[in-house]
């Protein structure tokens, strides 16, 4: 019983390494680049979750000053994570840029293709 | 292109209104959720919505490439110049408390200055880069 | 509970083959996830999440798929090492959180150092009642200067990849030159 009662405590720490597990998978055994960027901005959300979810105080309201309430959430993990949602999308978008570049030059993005054309030459 | 009427009266209809809205949650970003990183995004957003309906072209004349390209250095000059102009005034760097007449003052006019900055920038980036994608395409 | 659908829509992208029934998996990802924040009461990053990931990574997935082949063309084999490296660091992660404090609890260390001050004061410093925003441009203004150099830089990374140069013939010129 107490034990379900820590799995419960910790339920979502569990799902975000499940989510920080999976891009990680992704980025290891897929070799198509897309795909890998994908499994890249996926391990990326999970770690916003890692900085949000301890933030969160329960009865807590969002931190914007109201007489009303008294009990905020933690606003620091929020502006480290706004900020790294943007600079996360301008870093996507260099690795695609990156991607469609390669494809112009290979033809695929695949990497074991990429890297037989290498060795053909 | 000439088939989708209804898309393209819709786009016109609710393109004003994504603007505005994104003009709220630049100003209103000290009272509710929103900043410059937010209505920068909704800004760009208004650029590809209308690029992906009209094509390319209608967005080039409203968002000239060369303007969008010069909005990305532009707003972190505007950040670092805010910063400057602290300096000169005879404050640390980012120091907003000398900007104005009383230093709570001050920091509502460094932080308003801040996040325009951050919007030109983000809104600059994002659509320079739908431009980039897109253009490769053609 | 959401973070379980999450895990779910995780799952379709690991498994789903053609790109573009992944593009628009991870704009899904990216609307739960928002919904997500929304609940653990981070509007700000909620609406972040919800314009950039859900909106412009979209976008920018797509067209890229418009230049390049939107399946994958090599059949999806076991890859069982990843799989027991990946399966092997998690649990060693989970066993990890154990020592953390449970969810929610107002007395944790994260809550006890700098953000009482930043909640008490910004009102009176700065006269900003959303705290996020007075601490994204006041309080840590040097951080948020870096991070828009940073998207300054990555905006300029992808013009150089993949503008059409009006100077491509001088740039070729020179690297032969230099060849």
């Amino acid at each position: 019983m107490q034990t379900l009662g820590i799995i419960l405590d910790h339920y979502s720490y569990v799902i975000t390494i499940f989510l920080m597990m999976s891009g990680l998978y992704i980025v290891a055994a897929r070799g198509n680049m897309v795909k890998k960027l994908v499994g890249l901005s996926i391990f990326q959300t999970s770690v916003y979750l890692l900085y949000i979810e301890p933030a969160k105080i329960l009865g807590g309201t969002a931190p914007i000053l109201d007489p009303a309430f008294s009990v905020y959430s933690n606003p620091l993990p929020h502006v480290l994570i706004l900020t790294a949602i943007v600079v996360g999308v301008a870093t996507l978008a260099l690795g695609l840029a990156l991607a469609v570049r390669i494809n112009e030059a290979y033809g695929t993005i695949e990497e074991d293709e990429i890297f037989e054309r290498d060795r053909e030459t | 292109m000439s088939l989708d009427l209804i898309l393209r009266v819709g786009t016109k209809l609710v393109l004003p209104f994504i603007l505005l809205f994104a003009l709220y949650v630049q100003f209103h970003g000290d009272y509710g959720p929103g900043g410059g990183f937010q209505a920068g995004v909704i800004v760009a957003s208004v650029i590809i919505l209308l690029s992906i309906t009209f094509g390319l072209d209608a967005a080039h004349r409203i968002a000239p490439q060369p303007l969008v390209e010069r909005m990305i250095p532009l707003g972190v000059l505007i950040y670092a110049g805010t910063g400057v102009a602290g300096l000169i005034l005879g404050k640390n760097y980012l120091d907003y408390s000398v900007l104005s007449h009383d230093a709570v003052h001050g920091h509502e006019l460094g932080v308003f200055l801040v996040e325009a900055g951050v919007l030109v920038t983000v809104a600059g980036t994002m659509t320079a880069l739908f431009y980039a994608f897109a253009e490769r395409g053609r | 509970m959401l973070l379980t659908l999450l895990a779910v829509v995780t799952m379709a992208i690991v498994r789903q083959r053609s790109l573009f029934g992944v593009a628009i998996l991870a704009g899904i990802y990216s609307f739960v996830m928002a919904s997500v924040l929304i609940v653990l009461d981070a509007v700000d990053v909620a609406m972040t999440e919800a314009s950039v990931g859900a909106g412009v990574s979209t976008v920018l997935l797509l067209a890229t798929l418009h230049l390049i082949n939107s399946t994958e063309t090599r059949p999806i084999r076991r890859n069982l090492l990843a799989l027991f490296f990946s399966v092997g660091t998690g649990a060693i992660l989970v066993w990890g959180t154990l020592i953390l404090p449970p969810f929610g609890t107002p007395d944790a260390a994260i809550h006890k150092h700098v953000a009482p001050r930043y909640i008490a004061d910004s009102v009176k410093e700065t006269g900003i009642p959303n705290v996020v925003t007075s601490i994204l441009a006041d309080y840590r203004g040097y951080d948020t200067l870096g991070e828009t150099t940073v998207i300054f830089t990555a905006g300029i990374g992808v013009l150089l990849l993949l503008h059409r140069a009006r100077r491509r013939g001088r740039a070729v010129d020179e690297a032969e030159d230099r060849g």
